[in-house]
């Protein structure tokens, strides 16, 4: 494998940075306050902009009237959608659905209808209450149900379907003969409440036009790329003559991947004012842009053997899109393709929908699109292994999908640690005691007691146990427009003081990727990560790289910077290798010197090898590109859900239940992550812990919900999300595979680790009180409501009753790829 | 109406002339341009913007300048003595107890005020202490873990 990007670096155990625990990059700078996030920018002449929001959930827009906000002192512009060139925009290019400012229909109670600069954030405020707009109100759809059954009121004039965003169905292999096949068939059905992403910093963005007809913005973005594009395309403005600097992030999640109102409206209020423009959200606002987790209803059937095979999956989703397109065919596919990674199932077919409502558009959040149907799957597994008398967590390791295959939707899968993740939480947790311990406590199987009966003997809080498994994507393997063109670039250069530096689109939230950029060069190239100065996303300055999404940046960028350290590398050691007359080949890095291992002391330092390498070839720049390999099935819709390699997650679950109050007191989370492996083992176990986090929140607390077009609960009080206090002690296993697509074998580890929490705390509530809670958030309410019916004799399931009338398309119908062999593994793109 | 007000911040005194009803986040980030303190909800409910006013945390969305005369305040900017990290800040970046950074400021203050009194606090104190703080990002962990260790070192000086 001479592709292989570790090269010469194959059989070399022993890194120096690679694997180290060492501090972020930019740790330092956060610590202390310096930092500057996009609200942290004050220019010089700067004004304030405020957006007026629409009050209605769906409505004609009339005469909008400015003349009283204009004559306000202080204000210095106000703009409608007629100061707008009028181009519908979206993410992705299948839906075009969105404009900055509404000029005909506003669609949710927050879309912006006009907007304000002014001397200060208190009288744009107040110029927005003078803005008189007429709205003619339409019926507000407010659930999917609604909408189907008011074809006649079109929140969107495209789709599939009157108020039918996206309608997909894909079947692989013969699937009522799989179910023939099965000794136990389930059907089931669940509902996975929407929730929001809540990052701490709400979004905040400064524009700057200049009267050379140039425009800089800086953005709270995860994806400058993209905002660049269509900046250009929304403002009819060159895209050469815009710049994009994403600014660090205050936490994403994927709520900072569109291009949003505040951001368009900053660039025009500046090019109309000749000012800078700063538009900060307020927190409300936030959660009024959301383009969060879709509320999803799920409908699965699965054939199982009396051992725990799977035959064959059947699922429905049905998701709550909001008033916009966004991500959301992307995430109506995610409810589907990622779910025969994990497990051998050999036959599977997907019908998903999207629906459009007139709430706040979903999108992408952390795990976008999956930890739904993985809720809904590992559930079903618990009830199944039950029914059949399994171990679930014996089980769940019987049918592991094999390495290097593909799978019944054609996905090619490389390596799979998750047996190794299984057994790691199963012995650190006391699994097999455990299970079955405190079931013989006589939990689940005798009556609970009756409610408000006095103390006594009987113990009100009863312990359990649940386990579930998950995978996930290190990164789409396409971009969000078809091109051809790398998904990932990476600039290196060395300059005379030893220094190296990295120029690069991709933008850290949090994760840790500026860190990322200085590690793999600095362990390529024998120096300091110190030694390296990260320049990150600038679209004036830097490679493109996608964005912060999809799990793919360690990966993409990380392979990007390896091609590029090696090309330096290359032409380092050959300057050396002439001075100290030797091969090239024979010389090593490290130490910041370059020299033959065997006779260190005449070694070079690396910035004198720096400079002899200059000399003899002209400055020291060099570009690494990465594009992901082409394994897209051949069939329609294909393309969402392949990756170069996939990530594993096995959780366990510790929790009581208080049978009185039905509250839930979570005790212990572990979790097994094969990460290929870790670049720095103490940013890897930040991102499960928070993973692990965000799911306690959705499986617990979090919903992102509405009464009479409303949001519910607008804040951080009333929006509950875990503090110290709900979040458990979190044990961390980390699982190495060595990926051979990875960079230095590493996989991703931000998003999978989310999954499996989930349905692990269900499955631990069963566990506990013998109560099937098949809807999340899992609330006291629902437990309560589940021992009473246990009380009654009747089945003590708590969960959705029914699915929608609704036709899916007749499904793309492909034979099963199940078991063949995977695709060629590292045939790379942009090599030499 | 505006009010002149004398503030004492990270022992340096300020001269500032503001409107009456703005907050002392507002007179910190853009008066005096300290903005190390981040706000996350400006409404009092998320710690975001905590500072120390005479050693105690307080939520800075919530609290006015015109109260605070003669008051000691401390911002992240103040921790560091000398260019020499506190103990807190040190431990978080080496430990990966700031992922985004956003909420850092107001944890590592509010974890200042709680070594201050408690020079050894246990696991479940850290968490009481730090409950009114919401971080999206690190799942908590890492933030007591650096907690611990920095009171570790505080208690016994390297």
């Amino acid at each position: 494998m001479s592709e292989d990007p570790r090269g010469s670096f194959e059989g070399k155990h022993e890194f120096t940075v690679i694997g180290q625990p060492l501090p972020k990059i930019d740790a330092w700078a956060k610590v202390i306050g310096e930092t500057k996030y996009a609200d942290d920018l004050f220019l010089p002449r700067m004004a304030y902009g405020r957006l007026l929001r629409s009050p209605h959930g769906h409505a004609r827009v009339g005469r909008v009237d400015t003349t009283r906000a204009r004559a306000l002192p202080g204000v210095y512009a106000v703009i409608t959608g007629a100061d707008l060139p009028r181009v519908r925009f979206g993410i992705l290019p299948v839906s075009q659905d969105e404009e900055a400012l509404c000029t005909e229909k506003v669609r949710m109670v927050g879309d912006a209808v006009a907007a304000v600069a002014a001397v200060d954030e208190e009288t744009a405020e107040r110029a927005c209450r003078l803005i008189d707009v007429e709205y003619e109100p339409l019926p507000a759809l407010m659930s999917i149900e609604e909408s189907l059954a008011h074809p006649e009121v079109r929140i969107h004039e495209y789709g599939d379907g009157p108020n039918v965003h996206k309608n997909v169905s894909l079947q692989f292999g013969d699937i009522e003969a799989a179910f023939a096949r099965a000794d136990l068939v389930r059907e089931d059905v669940f509902f996975f409440e929407g929730n929001t992403h809540l990052p701490m910093e709400q979004h905040a963005a400064v524009a700057a036009a200049g009267p050379d007809g140039k425009l800089t913005l800086w953005s709270s973005t995860q994806t400058p790329h993209y905002v660049h594009r269509l900046l250009a395309k929304i403002l009819e403005t060159p895209a050469a003559h815009i710049r994009v600097v994403a600014t660090p992030v205050g936490g994403g999640f994927g709520g900072k991947l569109d291009p949003f109102a505040h951001e368009i409206a900053a660039c025009r209020l500046s090019q109309l004012t000749g000012r800078p423009v700063k538009i900060a959200c307020t927190r409300e606002e936030v959660f009024y842009i959301h383009r969060g987790r879709h509320p999803v209803l799920m409908w699965i059937k699965t054939g199982f053997t009396r051992n725990g095979d799977i035959t064959g999956c059947h699922l429905r989703t049905w998701l709550d899109g909001g008033a916009y397109g966004s991500y959301g065919v992307a995430s109506t596919f995610y409810t589907g393709v990622i779910n025969p990674v994990t497990y051998k199932m050999p036959v599977y077919k997907f019908e998903g929908a999207r629906i459009f409502t007139n709430k706040p558009p979903c999108g992408p959040k952390r795990g976008h699109g999956t930890p739904q149907p993985r809720f809904a799957l590992e559930c079903q597994l618990d009830k199944a292994a039950e029914q059949l008398g399994l171990d679930p967590a014996e089980m769940r390791k019987r049918i592991l999908a094999e390495p290097f295959t593909k799978t019944a939707n054609h996905l090619t899968v490389t390596t799979i640690g998750l047996g190794e993740c299984i057994d790691r939480v199963v012995e650190a947790s006391g699994w097999r005691t455990k299970w079955r311990g405190f079931r013989s406590e006589g939990a689940p199987t005798e009556p609970p007691p009756e409610p408000g009966c006095a103390g006594g003997a009987r113990a009100r809080t009863r312990r359990g146990i649940g386990i579930a498994c998950s995978a996930y994507l290190t990164g789409a393997g396409t971009a969000v427009y078809w091109n051809s063109m790398p998904h990932s670039g990476v600039i290196l250069r060395a300059d005379r003081s030893g220094g190296v530096a990295v120029l690069c689109g991709a933008t850290d939230i949090g994760q840790g990727s500026d860190s990322i950029l200085a590690y793999l060069p600095a362990e390529i190239l024998g120096i300091d990560p110190k030694d390296v100065h990260v320049h990150p996303a600038d679209t004036s300055l830097t490679p493109v790289d996608l964005g912060s999404y999809s799990s793919r940046v360690t990966l993409m960028c990380g392979m990007a910077a390896i091609q590029a350290s090696q090309r330096l590398r290359e032409v380092i050691a050959q300057a050396v290798a002439r001075k100290l007359e030797v091969e090239p080949g024979a010389l090593a890095f490290r130490e910041r010197k370059v020299g033959v291992a065997a006779d260190w002391e005449r070694a070079v330092p690396f910035a004198q090898a720096v400079e002899l390498a200059e000399a003899m070839h002209g400055v020291l720049a060099f570009a690494g590109s990465y594009a992901p390999p082409k394994r897209a099935g051949k069939y329609k819709g294909g393309g969402v859900g392949p990756s170069p390699c996939y990530s594993y997650s096995a959780c366990v679950v510790e929790l009581s239940v208080d049978e009185e109050t039905g509250e839930i007191e979570l005790h212990d989370v572990w979790i097994g992550h094969d990460l290929g492996r870790a670049l720095n083992p103490l940013l890897a176990e930040g991102q499960i812990e928070g993973s692990v986090y965000m799911g306690i929140g959705e499986a617990l607390m979090e919903g992102q919900i509405f009464r009479k077009g409303v949001h519910k609960n607008p804040s951080l009080l009333e929006y509950k999300s875990p503090t110290t206090l709900e979040t458990p002690e979190i044990h961390t296993f980390l699982v190495e595979t060595d990926d051979p697509e990875g960079p230095f074998g590493a996989k991703e580890a931000g998003q999978g680790p989310l999954l499996p929490v989930i349905p692990a705390i269900a499955n631990a509530v069963y566990h506990a009180v013998g109560v099937r809670c098949d809807e999340v958030p899992i609330t006291p309410e629902m437990i309560l409501k589940g021992l009473e019916l246990r009380r009654q004799g009747r089945p003590a399931r708590v969960g959705p009753a029914r699915i929608p009338l609704f036709t899916f398309k007749a499904p793309v119908v492909v034979e099963s790829a199940f078991g063949q062999p995977a695709d060629a593994i590292a045939v790379r793109p942009f090599q030499p | 109406m505006k009010a002149r007000l004398s503030l004492t911040v990270n022992g340096e005194a300020h001269d500032v002339l503001v409107p009456v009803h703005k907050t002392l986040l507002e007179v910190l980030r853009e008066d005096l341009g300290l903005t190390g303190t981040k706000h996350g909800c400006e409404l009092g409910e998320c710690g975001t913007c905590t500072v120390l006013v005479d050693g105690a945390p307080v939520l800075s969305c919530l609290a006015l300048p015109v109260d605070l005369a003669g008051a000691t305040i401390t911002t992240v900017e103040g921790m560091a003595e000398g260019g020499r990290l506190h103990p807190l800040q040190q431990a978080f970046a080496e430990l990966g107890a700031a992922q985004c950074g956003y909420c850092t400021p107001g944890i590592l203050l509010t974890a200042q005020a709680l070594l201050a009194d408690r020079p050894s606090p246990t696991r479940q104190e850290i968490r009481e202490a730090l409950a009114g703080n919401l971080c999206r990002c690190t799942g908590y962990t890492k933030i007591l873990d650096a907690v611990e260790l920095a009171a570790l070192r505080i208690g016994v000086p390297r």
